[in-house]
């Protein structure tokens, strides 16, 4: 038996969900292999080479697949699939873009963001934002499908020694092309992959007080920072901050959630964070139901002051 | 240009839901169904693509049950023009689904298909793709803007990290996300005008497709509780605890 894991990059690095979706594969069984499609992604091949478990690495280096544009990535993947039996991606916004399209062509089911395996043809995944947990077993020859990263640990980024090959590229079907991409700079961690998260909710009251009250603890904490979807909604920050059954599914180490008062939605999103504590001025939010420390309290002056104790 | 919306009916957004105890699934007797969320926002969105000239004709589609029509009429009373019900009984999936629409889709001639990034019931998020693979046509998922150009549509999508703009050749595929627009709410002389509107009902076999489930479902559970902790009495308190008890931090 073998698995195609289809790596999560930007050309340049191969991501940390990438290791994720490795050890889904572990899990799962048989000999991994991990398919890079990219444009001058040499440097992306050479460390997924080393990812630990990885036998071979496939490299597909052309000028469309720099991009990562669903049709030419789909195609290409389906030109590849003779001979596994499973294929893999991060439940990435990547990964939820193109794997859908390959299941199609491949006329196979896809199962979405899994958080555990079963057995291989079986696998449980959350439904209704995290409110039920379904375990469905795949009758499809092939299974195509995305991994929740905060379901399994990341494998081991070094100590394999994969081989590396080329596969022909395909052809170009020219049907989308990139414009431009706006991405969020910031020197803090990204949201998936920090150990601290900082998180916004309606609380805050604007956008500016967001910035002014969360960042000083951001920083002190080295956080990335997310917000709920009432904040978002409220135009308070970009959507890419959102946690949530819409936004990002997260488990840090410690999730902080300031002035956010746990709709469902937004615990779909971090329920499964290693400690979460909140700050809320109102003792009967449904944040407190699922918080290991909470602290009833005005945020403005908590906020400052715990920056302050740190 | 005709949009094609394709809409489901689903279990409302503020409900409660509740797993079966026999665990075959979640409890859907007597509960409030409704469009899918980001279906409301796809329809929307087609309104004002015809209402900015950009489109002729907003043709509504769903899947399912007899009671999808509920649905179809709400997509009519926001504005959709006529309706089409692929109707069975059979569980539909997501595979299954893009296959009826694909159909439809050849049947009525869209160059735009919008539909919602994901339902909030099984959260799949696989619809909007499928359809595109097995029509060959290009896709923009996620999207927060659309602009109808000259044999093109400027997708902006949402992204990991950020935001990425697409030019799509048509016809096409979009999927929206949340701050694609805000959907209005249909007055009561839309809601009475939707009544009278048309609405055809196919069956997956006139269509040609076979509709039976891939997956099938082991059994449904409630997910891990997470127990309430304790509330600490202030800011000092709070660092204690997060030092010397649950050491997350330094």
């Amino acid at each position: 038996m073998s698995l195609l894991v289809i790596a999560e990059h930007d050309n340049a690095s191969l991501k940390a969900a990438t290791l994720n979706a490795v050890t889904a594969a572990a899990r799962i069984g048989g000999e991994i292999h991990i398919l890079v499609a990219g444009s001058g992604c040499g440097a992306v091949a050479e460390q997924a080479a080393k990812v630990a478990g990885v036998a071979k690495v496939r490299v597909a280096d052309a000028a469309h697949y720099g991009d990562q544009t669903a049709e030419n990535l789909a195609a290409l993947i389906v030109a590849n699939a003779a001979g596994y039996t499973h294929i893999l991606a991060a439940a990435t916004s990547n990964g939820k873009n193109t794997l859908p399209r390959v299941a199609a062509l491949l006329d196979v089911a896809q199962i979405s963001e899994i958080i555990s395996v079963v057995d291989a043809d079986t696998f449980v995944r959350p439904i209704y934002a995290g409110n039920a947990m379904a375990t469905v077993k795949s009758a499809d020859a092939v299974k195509v499908i995305t991994v929740r990263t905060t379901g399994f640990d990341a494998a081991a980024a070094t100590g394999g020694a994969a081989t590396v090959e080329a596969v022909a590229a395909g052809a170009d079907l020219g049907q989308s092309k990139l414009i431009g991409r706006e991405l969020t700079k910031s020197a803090r961690p990204e949201l998936g992959a920090a150990k601290i998260i900082v998180s916004g909710g309606r609380g805050m009251g604007s956008g500016e007080n967001y910035h002014k009250v969360l960042e000083p603890l951001a920083d002190k904490l080295g956080a990335a920072m997310g917000a709920s979807r009432a904040a978002v909604d409220a135009g308070f920050v970009p959507n890419d901050y959102q946690v949530g059954q819409t936004g990002k599914i997260v488990a840090p180490q410690l999730y902080i959630a300031i002035g956010i008062s746990g709709a469902i939605q937004h615990l779909a999103g971090m329920k499964d964070s290693k400690v979460i504590v909140a700050i809320n001025k109102d003792p009967d939010a449904p944040i407190f139901q699922v918080a290991d420390y909470g602290l009833v309290a005005d945020l403005f002056a908590a906020v400052p002051e715990l920056t302050a104790a740190l | 240009m005709k949009i094609l919306v394709p809409v489901k009916r689903v279990i409302d957004y503020n409900v409660k839901v509740r797993v079966k105890a026999d665990g075959t699934g979640v409890d859907l007797a007597n509960v409030k169904m409704s469009m899918n969320p980001f279906d409301e926002i796809a329809v929307e969105e087609a309104m004002r693509l015809k209402e900015g000239g950009k489109a002729t004709e907003v043709v509504a589609v769903s899947c399912g049950v007899t009671a999808c029509q509920e649905t179809l009429r709400t997509a009519m009373a926001i504005g959709a023009d006529r309706a089409i019900l692929v109707e069975t009984d059979v569980e539909l999936q997501p595979l299954a689904v893009a296959k009826l629409l694909a159909a439809v889709a050849k049947k009525e001639g869209p160059q735009l298909i919008i539909l919602g990034k994901q339902a909030i019931d099984d959260d799949s998020n696989q619809t909007g793709q499928m359809l595109a693979a097995l029509l060959g046509w290009s896709q923009a998922t996620f999207a927060s803007k659309v602009v109808i150009g000259d044999g093109k549509a400027t997708v902006t999508r949402e992204i990991d990290g950020g935001l990425e703009t697409l030019d799509i050749s048509l016809p096409a595929i979009v999927t929206t996300d949340l701050r694609l627009n805000e959907p209005r709410y249909a007055t009561l002389p839309n809601i009475m005008k939707a009544k009278k509107k048309p609405l055809d009902v196919v069956k997956p076999a006139d269509l040609g497709v076979d509709v039976a489930p891939r997956l099938s479902t082991v059994s449904v559970a409630e997910p891990p509780k997470r127990s309430a902790g304790v509330k600490v009495a202030d800011v000092a308190q709070l660092v204690d605890k997060l030092k010397n008890e649950a050491k997350v931090i330094a």
